[in-house]
């Protein structure tokens, strides 16, 4: 039996006096897409920002349960201290305007302040950016600010800072809802090559892309994990009514 | 019927139009004004009327240095005395408490410290930082003027401190969400987050803050004269009393007449030109600034 | 750029060491460095209780100055203090009823200039379409508002006080009113700008004239914004005294006449405090408390009226 990078045991989460996750229980597995599936508002983005514990930066948000990432209870850590075994790509595109393609990438480490040697931070740039498929396209202009870049250049670029950090997880919040048809197609290509490496965690309101793309989908609605199971079997065989109506498109 | 409309119209039209080109003809007239009535003193000293420090009523010898030494030295110390203190505003008010009672206090403290006209903080300088200024002097072994380019400094910096802080206060509080949100999430520290992200982000527009408030600074007159111990000479030390170029004209200008008027208004015409040169790129880089920020929004 | 390989063409090309080994450098770097991750705590927290102080700290001199105005301004303060005129000096008592009177005249005076040409400026600039012309308006309202106050008092010296052959209240009046322009036109232009055209569409459709729309629809529902633009500008100059040094120049007696020189609260403030008598100087205080009182109000009301009289569309 693999053992599970990211263990989520009976984990609520509160707004205020408002519940928005329901006891769930998940275990994702290594070298594996998993998506989040499910209509707006029934609480995805809000579990995966608790695994890097964002969702603290909101005032009067409130948990219970356990959330233990490789065997390790993550409120025992300090929030950066997690943060950084954690990687997270955002639905809007977002890399760092003042800083060049470069710094971009290493951006981890220079807010972090670790300090990097030349060739140290030049060879994290150059495999991040390959393992983003963004090389290249930028290696000639690494010192440029990314502005000129595409919104799907955009979004490797946001890839290429997660994965410099080596992170044990990468999740992705509906990471290509912003994009064209095109940059969609090339990232849920991307994040198919990059399973070999990477585990990745994919929230995402789009049931074809969790077919296209994920090994494992969590279905989630009013804040209840309805169904958790092999994407394929889940998609041909669900085991819950609520999952065939949501599949079917009966709601959402 | 129609013919009346269009008369009445026409005129209204003709009458704001003419309103608004008044302004521009009073800023025309401003600039001719100080030009020709400055064409004495021009003629008389030149350009070398900005590196001479004899300023010689009885020998109607005028040089104009030793204001120019005040005006930069009291701006600039000011400027420098404020700074920390109107990026803290900024920052506490545009990061760390954007919304709450705290807020909204400090917040009304920095405009209400705006309104204060003056010559009230002359006064108040006079009768509470005088002695103050007159106390350290004793300590060092100087003679106990009061008054002297550090008071008036201080005056200064007090009062120039709400306005680059409440620009500043904007431009922090106007950075988008997601990046903040980016930087967190690589595991940065909100002082991190503040030094990486949202100061280079706001960086322009705290720069145009500070321009600002040097502008403002440099014109400042009554509560400068009050405390500046007008003196035309060249000040030797930070606590020599002196004279700035708008507190020189506000002692000496109401009793002048001939080359001695001539020359104060030199002084005035310089005044006019460096504030007006500092407001435009002030105002110039907020209007980038702003442009920018409705773009993002899309 | 099509020459876009996929991470796994790159890796089967030899043209990338996957991501485990190539990673190791960093591995010592990210590792949990305990005492680098506290310092780093430590500096936040210490960063933020600095930002705090400075902040409050900068509160300070407005809690002083506020502070000693009242102590040492309310005492003196009374009825005589506030209906008569000065007495020469040695003899006691006396008041700053010219000065009140004083800077009464001159705030209707620069209001009466500024008020009409400042809304009827900025009617213009709101009815008018982005252009050169507006642009360079502007900017002169810019440079404008930017110049110093002492300029100003030079140049009304040069432009009234010279030709009528002496100070006057007139010139105080015309110094102060070229300072409140710039506010009562941007006030006015921004006022308008956010009033919908379609209210504007519909008084001329009914036949209105254009200018009877602008002034008896259009400036009656912006009124708030004029009202406040207005008393904001009214609240500065009613504290300005450099303007005033070579224009009115202040009088000890109490005088109507707007061809002679008049007296004013910031001039009284000013010539009292620069005495060497002591009296003077608690008078100074006594005019200060009232001056600030006075703006204070002035900015409060503004800003009530900007809440109350609000038009929302």
């Amino acid at each position: 039996m693999e053992s599970p990078v990211l263990r989520i045991e009976n984990f609520s989460a509160f707004f205020g006096e408002n519940q928005v996750l329901k006891n769930i229980n998940i275990n994702i597995l290594p070298n594996r897409i998993t998506a989040l599936m499910g209509p707006s508002g029934c609480g995805k983005t809000t579990l995966i920002r608790c695994i890097n514990r964002m969702h603290e930066l909101i005032p009067h948000a409130r948990v219970s349960g356990h959330i233990y990432l490789k065997n390790q209870n993550i409120y025992d850590m300090e929030p950066i201290a997690l943060r950084r075994k954690i990687g997270m790509v955002f639905q809007k595109p977002n890399p760092f305007p003042m800083m060049s393609i470069y710094d971009n990438v290493i951006a981890g480490y220079i807010l972090n302040g670790i300090k990097l040697k030349k060739e140290e931070a030049d060879s994290i740039v150059e495999s991040s950016l390959r393992g983003a498929a963004l090389w290249n396209e930028v290696k000639d202009s690494l010192h440029r600010k990314g502005t000129f870049l595409s919104g799907g250049q955009q979004q490797r670029l946001c890839i290429a800072r997660a994965l410099a950090m080596n992170p044990e997880i990468l999740l992705f919040d509906e990471p290509t809802s912003a994009l064209d048809p095109k940059s969609t197609a090339h990232i849920e290509e991307l994040v198919v090559e990059l399973k070999q490496n990477v585990t990745m965690l994919l929230v995402t309101h789009n049931i074809a892309q969790a077919a296209r793309v994920s090994d494992f989908t969590a279905f989630i609605y009013l804040g209840e994990l309805i169904e958790f199971g092999p994407t394929e079997k889940m998609f041909t065989v669900p085991k819950d009514k609520r999952t065939e109506e949501y599949l079917t498109g009966k709601f959402g | 019927m129609k013919t009346e409309k269009d008369a009445s119209e026409k005129r209204f039209k003709n009458i704001i139009l003419v309103s608004g080109l008044s302004v521009i003809f009073l800023l025309i007239a401003i600039f001719l004004t100080l030009t020709i009535a400055s064409v004495p003193a021009i003629k008389t000293f030149g350009l070398g009327f900005f590196i001479s420090k004899h300023w010689d009523p009885s020998l109607e010898k005028f040089g104009a240095l030793p204001f120019l030494y005040g005006t930069l030295i009291t701006s600039f110390l000011a400027l420098i005395i404020s700074i920390p203190f109107s990026i803290a505003i900024s920052i506490f008010l545009g990061e760390y408490f954007k919304n709450g009672l705290l807020s909204t206090f400090l917040r009304s403290s920095t405009e209400v410290l705006a309104g204060i006209p003056s010559v009230i903080y002359g006064l108040w300088g006079l009768f509470l930082l005088m002695p103050v200024t007159r106390h350290i002097q004793t300590l060092l072994g100087l003679t106990p003027y009061g008054v002297g380019i550090f008071t008036a400094s201080l005056i200064l910096s007090i009062m120039i401190i709400p306005f680059s802080a409440s620009i500043g206060r904007e431009v922090v509080s106007l950075i988008p969400a997601d990046l903040k949100e980016a930087a967190y999430s690589l595991g940065a520290t909100r002082f991190e987050v503040i030094k990486n992200i949202i100061i280079p982000y706001a960086r322009s527009g705290i720069i145009a803050g500070i321009l600002l408030a040097f502008g403002r600074a440099i014109g400042e007159t009554m509560a400068v004269t009050m405390l500046i111990g007008n003196s035309n000479f060249l000040p030797k030390s930070i606590f020599s009393p002196a004279n700035t170029m708008a507190s020189v004209i506000a002692n000496e200008f109401a009793e002048s007449t001939g080359i001695a008027a001539s020359s104060l208004i030199y002084i005035g015409l310089v005044l006019f030109l460096v504030t007006t040169l500092v407001n435009i790129a002030g105002t110039y880089v907020i209007k980038k600034i702003s442009l920018e920020a409705s773009k993002e929004v899309t | 750029m099509n020459t876009m390989n996929t991470a796994a063409q790159d890796i089967e090309n030899n043209k990338i060491i996957p991501f485990p080994s190539h990673f190791t450098v960093q591995e010592d770097k990210i590792k949990d460095n305990k005492t680098h991750l506290k310092l780093r705590i430590l500096k936040d927290r210490l960063f933020k209780y600095i930002v705090i102080i400075f902040s409050l700290l900068s509160f300070l001199p407005l809690l002083l100055v506020l502070f000693h105005i009242t102590k040492n301004g309310i005492s003196v303060i009374n009825w005589s203090f506030l209906t008569e005129l000065p007495r020469p000096i040695g003899e006691i008592g006396g008041g700053i009823y010219n000065s009140l009177i004083g800077s009464l005249m001159l705030i209707l005076l620069s209001s009466v200039i500024s008020i009409p040409l400042g809304i009827s400026a900025g009617i213009y600039l709101s009815e008018t379409n982005k252009g050169k012309l507006s642009n360079i308006i502007n900017l002169c309202i810019v440079v404008l508002q930017g110049t110093p106050s002492i300029v100003i008092g030079i140049i009304t010296y040069i432009w009234v006080v010279a030709p009528l052959g002496g100070f006057s209240a007139l010139s105080g009046g015309i110094a102060l009113s070229i300072m409140m322009l710039p506010v009562i036109i941007k006030s006015t232009e921004e006022t308008l700008k956010l009033i919908p055209y379609h209210l504007k569409e519909a008084s001329l459709a009914l036949g209105v004239p254009y200018y009877k729309t602008i002034l008896k629809v259009i400036l009656p529902t912006g009124i708030s914004g004029i009202m406040t633009g207005i008393l904001l500008s009214v609240a500065r100059i009613t504290g300005e005294t450099a303007p005033l040094l070579f224009t009115a120049f202040g009088n000890q007696f109490l005088n109507y006449n707007i061809l002679k020189p008049i007296d004013s609260l910031p001039y009284r403030i000013f010539y009292y405090a620069m005495s060497p008598y002591p009296e003077w100087h608690s008078f100074a205080w006594g005019a200060s408390f009232i001056l600030v009182v006075i703006v204070l109000a002035f900015n409060l009301i503004a800003r009530g009226v900007s809440a109350k009289w609000k038009v929302q569309f």
